[in-house]
């Protein structure tokens, strides 16, 4: 980490960001024409009854420099996951701004694939959705499929994704996933998908991921991963920034924090 | 070097001897880093979104295909689906309803047929247009793409779903003694630039139906009302006969109606230019250039907005 330090070259830096979702509660007969168009008549006076606000990062600050890993923790619902969308730039900033170098991205195309589409096609899918060319993908196609582990079954790339198992599914999305180059990397918690053997696999992959991204933020429950991954950790509570420092200070605080 | 603080406003504090002085922003502005989730301008935006064309495609033939993919007979209901829509319009407004007065039988039934399913075309646009952001949060929410695909996708997706619905009407049209004649090649431009009128329209409504998600409740009311008013299955100028005449102009001159009389009149031999509105290729590229160029700066301007929860 010293020889990392001097260089000091921030890649991305959050201004007190604050993000809030609006959630629509439908508080009188959901879904009906009626309804609809009574909401739409009551629109343009401020925030209409039937929407809730959710604050749910409030004031983050803090600068990432390159070749940091950074690992997030936290309770469920502290803001991790909202956080590094909005450091990847999809979900918006209530107020304050982050700056970042190049295009984060978000390890994770789930959202991407259809389960009603072979596996065969969903690799081609996600891949676009990424980013990527035609050429990158029929270039790098076998290895996407023979890391996923698929076909070690028998030929199950050319079926529907309804048809596989949850393990496999999840696989095939890690694979896909991690077959780009990024230049800054945002994992939420990929790292628990596929049996043992898979585990090994993706965690060696990450490894190679990271060395070639300029940072790598990652999100997870599992304290083991973070110490094995990250040299930097934040820990968030309720959308607040607890603590910020060097890895094994912060998590032993959250474990005792946790314990207590 | 690096200190814990219990402070999030404190965080960004690891000092740097020569950066320390620096606000955050000037700290950006020194290193190069943008903001991130920033909206490109309108010509960076366009050129992101060719960038991203394989991707509309695949997306929007990955929809089509994942539509019937759950029934046995798979693809064929690409086309099957049209063809019953049209025999369940015809036993009602042909058969029941009669509202083919002032047309032959052989005139009237590829009329409906290609009524329904031109308007069908803009109608299923704007439908998936609306639902575009709010029916792809999670997709939006995780990868970054320039959000006008998704409509623009989805508009490419009914055109191809028309595609197939064409083979029934060309059918039908053939049935009824009208045979292929260069004026078909006129139904080309004509979806053309209904294609382009339909992702423009697609595009505004996914801005207002990602603000307001439950226009997509309201949107079949809205799509009705046009249905009825745009004569896709009685003859607009056969209804208002003895009506002031502007009336009639109006309804025809509104876009649904413009392309639906385009490629009746390019197919139906015996549906001459007396059914057209004055000046109506002026008001089919009219509309396909105001609409499609509008919708799509319109989306544009919310750029960075989609996806807020």
């Amino acid at each position: 980490m010293a020889e990392i330090a001097q260089s000091k070259v921030p890649t991305v830096i959050a201004d007190d960001v604050h993000i809030v979702y609006r959630v629509n509660t439908g508080s009188s007969g959901k879904g009906s024409a009626t309804a609809a168009l009574s909401k739409i008549m009551r629109r343009g006076k401020g925030d209409a009854p039937g929407v809730r606000k959710v604050h749910a990062v409030r004031g983050v600050s803090f600068t990432a420099y390159r070749g940091e890993a950074i690992g997030l923790i936290g309770s469920n619902g502290s803001g991790k996951s909202t956080l590094l969308r909005a450091i990847a730039g999809l979900l918006p900033c209530e107020s304050g701004k982050v700056y970042t170098d190049g295009q984060p991205s978000l390890l994770g195309v789930n959202a991407a694939l259809m389960n009603d589409l072979t596996g065969e096609r969903n690799v081609v899918l996600g891949g676009l959705a990424m980013g990527m060319t035609r050429e990158q993908i029929k270039e790098r196609y076998q290895d996407i499929v023979d890391f996923s582990g698929i076909n070690e079954k028998g030929d199950f790339i050319s079926l529907p994704m309804r048809t596989y198992s949850s393990g496999m599914a999840a696989r095939l999305r890690f694979s896909i996933a991690a077959a780009k180059d990024h230049d800054v990397l945002m994992i939420d918690e990929a790292l628990a998908t596929g049996d043992r053997k898979f585990q090994v696999r993706s965690e060696a992959r990450i490894r190679e991921l990271r060395e070639k991204a300029g940072s790598v933020f990652l999100v997870s429950h599992n304290n083991k991963s973070i110490r094995d991954t990250c040299d930097r950790v934040l820990w968030l509570e309720r959308g607040e920034l607890v603590m910020d420092g060097p890895t094994d200070e912060v998590v032993r605080a959250y474990e005792k924090h946790t314990s207590a | 070097m690096s200190d814990t603080t219990h402070d999030g406003a404190l965080a960004t504090s690891r000092p740097l001897s020569e950066d320390a002085g620096l606000s955050p922003a000037e700290l950006a502005g020194k290193y190069g880093l943008s903001v991130s989730g920033a909206r490109p301008r309108l010509g960076e935006y366009v050129r992101q979104l060719w960038g991203r064309r394989h991707f509309i495609m695949a997306f929007s033939r990955a929809k089509l295909v994942a539509q019937y993919s759950q029934a046995k007979l798979g693809q064929i209901w690409q086309v099957a689906t049209p063809l019953l829509n049209a025999l369940v319009y015809y036993l009602i407004f042909g058969l029941i309803l009669n509202a083919g007065r002032g047309m032959e039988k052989g005139v009237y039934i590829p009329f409906l047929v290609m009524g329904i399913f031109v308007f069908t075309f803009t109608q299923n646009s704007l439908m998936a247009g609306v639902r575009a952001i709010p029916g792809n949060l999670g997709l939006v929410r995780a990868l970054h793409f320039p959000r006008a695909s998704l409509p623009i996708s989805f508009s490419m997706q009914q055109l191809q779903q028309l595609l197939y619905s064409m083979i029934v009407v060309f059918a039908v049209a053939i049935a009824f003694g009208n045979y292929p004649s260069p004026s078909w090649l006129l139904v080309i431009p004509t979806l053309v630039l209904q294609f382009v009128f339909n992702t423009g329209l697609a595009l505004a409504f996914a801005r207002a139906g990602a603000k307001t998600p439950d226009l997509a409740q309201l949107m079949p009311f809205l799509t009705r009302t046009w249905m009825y008013a745009s004569g896709v299955m009685f003859s607009i100028s056969e209804m208002l006969k003895g009506k002031p005449a502007w009336i009639a102009d109006v309804l025809q001159w509104n876009p649904a109606a413009i392309y639906m009389d385009l490629v009746r009149f390019a197919l139906i031999d015996d549906y001459g230019a007396k059914n057209l509105p004055p000046h109506v290729w002026g008001f089919a590229v009219g509309w396909a250039v105001v609409i499609g160029i509008g919708g799509f700066v319109y989306f544009w301007k919310a750029e960075e907005r989609y996806g807020r929860g």
